[in-house]
């Protein structure tokens, strides 16, 4: 069984205006898929559906063995607490806690902080000498490896990762895919959306979305 | 959250001080009402014309639970002053002074043991006396007469103009009635329904005397008492509500400047009882802390109002600072609720990408 499944899933706005239309996709565990596309394709909705974050008008969505069809909004934060490593573009930490700090908000609402786990996970990225720093005394590089550790810390089935490079000089997303690629090697399922080609190639398939469908055949 | 906590603690300040005031109006006000005179006669029961020194005596002691300003025997008779019968009294007059602050006198008291008469200042204008001369005085037709100093000459404003004044002991050798008095006037500090309480536990306890309240004076302390009790009550509404309204517009503030950080949260997994959990945590301990600075500041205020006011000093009470304090943390709990309500709206994936 796949680890993702998306059976015709569309997104309508008002009921007339389509992000995402008839978007039918698989992602086997262990895989690194990246969706690309140019801006305003329907990228991002599909990431939010992906997510856990946004639900799909129509369509099935089966995410390591849920059905998100029905599932309520409690259910849905649950999916995202559990199953999901979210990476951001905007890094999006807590600009007043510590690099360890803003992992173990990850692990306060997943289960309980525990300092030496956190530490653990920054020192997987390469930042435990970072550990106490605030994000404003860290580099854009190694805020987004905070980012990652921060997805890692409890143990997703699936990291979505988005645009984790557009905000990054080319040293830091070399690093940044270096990491990426170990995790792949580690065994960790992995989604990226980036509308950089060469981000893209890194994965191991590709879907290009254009006007909110699936433009490339290779899925 | 440094001008919410400025807010509570200006509320707090406000409303612990106002709470400490309306609590001690009563009772500072009572005190300032004693300058109108004696709010308790104690007269002679049915049949008797006097009391005895010890029954007044007696009376006073049992009423050592109240705050006593001065218990004043009177003992009346008309003498012949200067061959003109004028209604005298016999007084205590160190207990006359607390018991009727508001006599002003030209001259002296008499001095106790001393021959020396005070004049009521339309009975001195008749006579044409003034301070340092001297009168005659007799009991009757047949008494002798005797010559007192006149040591001053009493304005008031009321009929104590008319009379005259000497000492207590002295009126009663001069007409041989040894300890006994006419009357006897009590100012205590109470409001209307506990003097009516101290009246009804006098009748029972001496029957053969009548107490009195003079109820002009006990009438006109409850009606302003009440009416400034209101006036504080009312500040203190507003006061409240005003807190309320700063804190509530403070917290939607912090909630809008946080949005991102609650879209985070919520993409990582928090809960809304998570964020709900979070924002009351956070007014809870802003109006505990606004709350404590401000039960300390409220009792210096109410410190302040009652030195400039009433001119005496005021107690700290424990029970006014928690309950401030408790108040507070109430009040930001509630202006927490619709910020708290927004928070829980906020849609992460939205938020998230900015907008």
């Amino acid at each position: 069984m796949s680890l993702l499944e998306l059976k015709d899933v569309s997104m309508a706005y008002g009921g007339k205006v389509f992000a995402l239309q008839d978007i039918n996709m698989t992602v086997e565990k262990g895989e690194w898929l990246a969706i690309m596309g140019p801006s305003g394709s329907g990228k991002t909705t599909l990431m939010n559906i992906i997510g856990c974050m946004d639900k799909a008008t129509s369509g099935t969505v089966i995410l390591d063995g849920i059905d998100l069809t029905d599932v309520t909004h409690q259910q849905l934060t649950t999916m995202r607490r559990d199953k999901i490593g979210m990476v951001f573009q905007q890094f999006h930490l807590i600009p007043y806690l510590t690099a360890v700090e803003n992992i173990m908000v990850a692990q306060y609402y997943h289960s309980l902080p525990d300092k030496k786990e956190a530490l653990a996970a920054l020192d997987r990225v390469g930042l435990e000498d970072r550990a106490n720093h605030l994000p404003s005394q860290l580099s854009g590089g190694e805020q987004q490896r905070v980012c990652i550790a921060r997805a890692l810390i409890n143990y997703p089935v699936l990291i979505l990762a988005d645009e984790p490079t557009g905000n990054l000089d080319e040293a830091n997303e070399r690093l940044v895919m270096k990491i990426f690629h170990e995790l792949h090697d580690e065994g960790h399922t992995i989604l990226t959306v980036t509308h950089a080609p060469e981000v893209g190639r890194e994965a191991q398939r590709e879907i290009i979305i254009e006007h909110g469908r699936i433009a490339n055949s290779e899925v | 959250m440094a001008i919410a906590l400025l807010a509570v603690a200006v509320g707090a300040t406000i409303i612990s001080g106002m709470i400490t005031v309306y609590r001690e109006i009563p009772q500072q006000m009572g005190r300032e009402f004693r300058a109108y005179g004696a709010n308790l006669l104690i007269l002679p029961g049915k049949d008797r014309s006097t009391l005895s020194g010890d029954e007044v005596k007696k009376i006073s002691d049992s009423l050592s639970d109240y705050e006593i300003v001065g218990v004043a025997p009177f003992l009346y008779e008309r003498l012949k002053i200067n061959e003109q019968p004028i209604l005298t009294g016999g007084a205590d007059f160190a207990m006359l002074q607390k018991v009727t602050p508001y006599w002003q006198i030209t001259g002296n008291w008499p001095q106790e043991g001393k021959q020396e008469i005070l004049l009521g200042d339309e009975e001195a204008q008749r006579m044409s006396i003034k301070p340092g001369q001297t009168v005659l005085v007799s009991a009757g037709n047949d008494a002798a007469e005797q010559t007192f100093v006149v040591s001053g000459i009493v304005h008031t404003g009321g009929k104590e103009e008319q009379f005259a004044f000497m000492d207590l002991a002295l009126l009663q050798k001069m007409l041989q009635k040894e300890d006994q008095v006419s009357l006897a006037q009590i100012s205590i500090v109470a409001d209307g329904t506990v003097l009516e309480n101290v009246s009804k536990m006098i009748s029972e306890k001496y029957p053969d005397v009548q107490p009195q309240l003079v109820k002009q004076i006990a009438h006109s302390e409850e009606t302003v008492l009440s009416k400034l009790q209101a006036l504080v009550l009312l500040v203190t509404m507003v006061v409240l509500l005003l807190t309320l309204i700063c804190v509530a517009t403070t917290m939607m503030a912090v909630v809008t400047e946080r949005r991102r950080e609650i879209g985070l949260k919520k993409a990582l997994g928090a809960e809304n009882k998570n964020i709900i959990c979070e924002f009351l945590g956070e007014g809870c301990i802003l109006g505990f802390f606004g709350g404590v600075l401000g039960a300390g500041l409220g009792y210096l205020f109410a410190q302040l109002v009652s030195m400039n006011v009433f001119g005496r000093t005021i107690e700290f009470a424990p029970s006014i600072a928690v309950f401030s304090i408790v108040l507070s943390i109430v009040i930001t709990g509630i202006a927490s609720l619709i910020p708290v309500r927004i928070a829980t709206n906020v849609e992460p994936a939205i938020v998230l990408r900015g907008e």
